[in-house]
């Protein structure tokens, strides 16, 4: 197939066009303005996995904050003045003797609030299918090979909660202050598909 | 809002149904057996909001966690692997 070209009039697909049929009906019958669903778009937009990591490092250097994170995960963000509506958190703690990673496989429900728009892969079937039949296996294909005496613990997100993984603290860390932390934080380290960066390299 | 019927580290097994519709009990775990890791609360039934109803009254929800190889035969990995999904009441029984 062609490649599109670029700056030229493209036709748009069925769904560009079924969502500005709908946008522009909502408009229409003063249901929302146009102003309302670009500030919506942008604020989505705007979500990042910086948010989930500023939730670790303040975990990792605040035991008190790490309790109430894993007893209610929605009230503890709101601490950090994370507003996280329609959004129960559940906050899975790695430790030496487990692993845990999410999934959703019936959709792909994620904790957007905290980690913004989903990677491809995590909506991919393949994933979806296969976290929870070989979760070893798919780990390794993310380079994350988890040791057979460390238990693995899938979280399949299937109705109101949206889950999030608190990683281990990196070794060789001590001392840092959370910014410094929260820059080793990735999503995928969050998702539980890999661990947070070493220190090593660009401490 | 419907009372918890179960308690953390009971027992319960996933009804093994297949009604048609908006259903957010994943078939693979239909009929298998799990104990109650923690209730979540109360949500609207979402196989209701589907239908562009209420969802009324709300449905205990929980967090079950299944032995992976209770849930797959042939699974690979070691015995302690688990899953935990949300499943609500009204697909759980004692067991």
């Amino acid at each position: 197939m062609a490649k599109p070209e670029l700056g030229k009039y493209q036709p748009l697909s069925y769904f560009q066009l079924m969502e500005v049929s709908l946008r522009e009906l909502l408009v229409e019958k003063g249901l929302l303005t146009e102003e309302q669903i670009r500030r919506e778009v942008e604020d989505m937009r705007g979500r990042t996995p910086e948010r989930g990591a500023k939730v670790v490092a303040r975990a990792w250097t605040d035991d008190a904050f790490k309790k109430r994170l894993l007893e209610n995960g929605t009230k503890a963000c709101e601490e950090l003045g994370l507003d996280v509506p329609a959004l129960k958190l559940v906050v899975v703690e790695n430790t030496p003797q487990v692993h845990n990673v999410i999934v959703c496989t019936l959709c792909s429900c994620y904790p957007r609030m905290l980690l913004g728009i989903p990677p491809d892969w995590y909506k991919s079937r393949a994933y979806r299918s296969r976290m929870v039949r070989e979760p070893r296996e798919v780990l390794k294909e993310f380079g994350l090979v988890i040791p057979p005496d460390i238990q693995v613990r899938v979280h399949d997100s299937t109705a109101d909660m949206r889950y999030l993984v608190l990683p281990m603290r990196p070794e060789g860390t001590g001392g840092w202050s959370e910014e410094r932390l929260a820059a080793l934080v990735t999503r995928d380290s969050m998702i539980g598909v890999s661990a947070p960066k070493s220190p090593g390299k660009n401490a | 809002m419907g009372e918890a019927k179960y308690k953390v580290g009971e027992k319960v097994r996933v009804m093994k149904a297949y009604p048609p519709g908006h259903i957010r009990t994943p078939f693979y775990i239909r009929g298998h057996t799990g104990t109650v890791e923690r209730i979540c609360g109360a949500f609207p039934n979402p196989e209701e909001l589907a239908q562009m109803r209420d969802g009324l009254p709300a449905q205990p929800l929980y967090r079950v966690r299944f032995r992976q190889k209770d849930v797959w035969p042939d699974y690979k990995g070691p015995d302690a692997d688990v899953m935990e999904i949300e499943i609500f009441q009204h697909w759980l029984e004692p067991a």
